[in-house]
């Protein structure tokens, strides 16, 4: 239990350098689309909404789990779908459409 | 291969994508690649879960995941102007989960509740419940459904955070006590009205940071979360969400001159109060569509500054026809855009990617002024603070040393503007009264419209 507690700071530890390090290339001129894209992927969150509306431990556990899995699901989908969006709008004059 | 090492693998290759994901991100031309990273790593891992032994009862899960979509497909599909909003609202929704998740968390297993555990336990409600009310008044604010002038009062943040200090102090006794279950309660309910109170007090100006700096919290109550459960992945996609958050923050309040403490606890519009006292009568000089045009077809260089007021007026179409008859004409037009410019971080180039402007043209503030000073007009259309030349030169001003866009070194400055009255924070802005500044009074949609017909003939024949 003790271990896995300090694997899982080494994990956050390393996850937040390469974070850091990778956001940090992001061009302001994505920014919007970047947090819209960080927080579909952090809606991943729904893989523990699942298990606890799944497990069914009590009925407590299973109303909250599903309230869960609907707002988690809800950002995965509006966030995957906005991000794109707004990414198929960024051209550069390279080509002109007409 | 049995299933629980099977559900791992999908784990471990979501956790890689999500990576990819965002490293792909970084410029436009692979960043809907990114997207679709991101998109393959979720159905993984949403796949991998549902294969998990321990799920006895698929039937709740199967109506989550239909009422997500239902509610997600809409939300993916808001207007451009509404993005702010909608993030907001995605902030509120990400923490609402993780506060859930919390909570059964803690019922199914007090009182036997590790001290570690309590804590990061405790770390992912606060900040879960905090997120929840205070992205869904940000979004509120946002949506112009609650007031968007900062709300202050006397001793504001004695109670905002003598609030949080009282749940922090519940989480240690939690913490020591687990077994004091009836405490757990109100470990959410206070900071679910902190959340309240923090958001209550920012003005429409500073929602760039907060939204940031929200976004930041989500994802650590996020990565809280992944603690309680043991789960790398969500460790790792929490971890990716907060120093995204973190970063931004950090960008806004750099581009603001600000601390976050001061953009919390700040209060923006005390300050200006007693900061624009004295005053002289100056006048600005004006001009019409038709000498606008005049001096704009002449130009070899123009920077065009949006803000807030373009959005608003819904006039980015119009900029961009105006874009295309000077481009046509040989003049080189860029967008000089100010990191908080708008409601959220990056906001004025989805506007006007979405209108169609080649994003190569989208540069930022360094970019633009260094070539201020060989730049025939800066077209300023609903910007003022981030133009403001007093954030350079005088001291007295609140929003001193805050950096901007450097219009007033330019040969000939020209401003968009309703009227005369001041912008959010009520800060004079000395940029009207300079010699090369020309006020053109009006919508901005409207006026824009009437630059480009000038420019194509007089409106004879269009």
């Amino acid at each position: 239990m003790k271990l896995d507690l300090i694997t899982s700071l080494y994990v956050f530890m390393l996850a937040a350098f390469i974070g850091f390090e990778v956001i940090r290339r992001v061009s302001p001129l994505l920014h919007t689309p970047l947090m819209s894209l960080t927080n579909a992927l952090d809606a991943i969150a729904v893989v523990g909404a699942i298990i606890l509306a799944g497990e069914h431990k009590s009925q407590l556990a299973a109303i909250l789990g599903t309230i869960a899995i609907v707002a988690a699901t809800s950002n995965i989908v509006g966030g995957f779908l906005i991000t794109d969006r707004m990414l198929r709008m960024f051209k550069s004059s390279g080509p002109k459409r007409s | 291969m049995p299933t629980d090492t099977l559900i791992e693998i999908s784990y471990l290759v979501a956790t890689v994508l999500f990576i990819l994901s965002l490293k792909w991100l970084s410029s436009p031309t692979t960043a809907r690649q990114g997207v679709w990273a991101g998109e393959i790593g979720m159905a993984l891992a949403i796949a991998g879960t549902l294969l998990y032994k321990g799920i006895v009862d698929y039937k709740l899960v199967v109506i989550g995941l239909v009422l997500g979509v239902i509610i997600g497909v809409p939300l993916g599909k808001v207007a451009m102007t509404a993005v702010p909003q909608r993030t907001a609202l995605s902030h509120a929704f990400g923490a609402l989960c993780v506060t859930l998740v919390g909570t059964s968390e803690f019922y199914l297993r007090a009182p036997n509740i590790a001290p570690f555990m309590m804590a990061v336990l405790s770390m992912e409600v606060i900040l879960g419940s905090l997120t929840f009310t205070g992205s869904l008044m940000a979004a509120g604010k946002l949506q112009e459904i609650l007031p968007q002038r900062p709300i202050t009062y006397k001793g504001q943040n004695f109670v905002n955070l003598g609030m949080l200090a009282l749940a922090i102090a519940i989480a240690v006794i939690l913490v020591l006590h687990p077994e004091q279950m009836r405490l757990f309660p109100a470990m959410i309910i206070i900071p679910l009205i902190f959340g309240v109170m923090l958001v209550v007090p920012i003005g429409g100006a500073d929602m760039p940071t907060v939204i940031s700096l929200l976004n930041s919290y989500a994802g650590l109550s996020a990565a809280a979360m992944g603690f309680v459960l043991n789960s790398k992945l969500l460790i790792i996609a929490g971890a990716l969400d907060g120093s995204s958050g973190f970063i931004l923050s950090v960008i806004m309040s750099k581009a603001m001159n600000r601390s976050f403490t001061n953009v919390l606890f700040g209060g923006f519009g005390q300050i200006q109060a007693a900061a624009t006292g004295a005053q002289e009568q100056r006048t600005a000089k004006s001009a019409t569509a038709e000498e606008a045009a005049a001096i704009l077809a002449a130009a070899n260089k123009v920077v065009i500054v949006p803000g807030y007021g373009m959005a608003v007026a819904q006039a980015q179409h119009k900029v961009r026809e105006l874009f295309d008859a000077l481009t046509k004409r040989g003049v080189d037009v860029t967008f000089g855009i100010h990191p908080v410019a708008g409601r959220m971080p990056g906001h004025m180039n989805v506007l006007l990617a979405e209108a169609d402007i080649p994003y190569d043209k989208l540069l930022d503030m360094d970019a633009v002024n260094g070539d201020m000073a060989q730049t025939d007009v800066a077209l300023v259309i609903g910007a003022n603070d981030v133009t403001n030349p007093a954030a350079r030169t005088d001291a007295s001003s609140p929003i001193f040393g805050m950096p901007i866009l450097d219009v007033d070194k330019a040969r000939t400055v020209m401003v968009i503007k309703r009227s005369m009255a001041a912008g959010f924070a009520g800060i004079d802005n000395p940029l009207y009264y300079l010699d090369q500044t020309l006020m053109l009074f009006g919508d901005a949609k409207n006026f824009v419209g009437n630059i480009v017909r000038e420019l194509s003939g007089g409106g004879d024949h269009h």
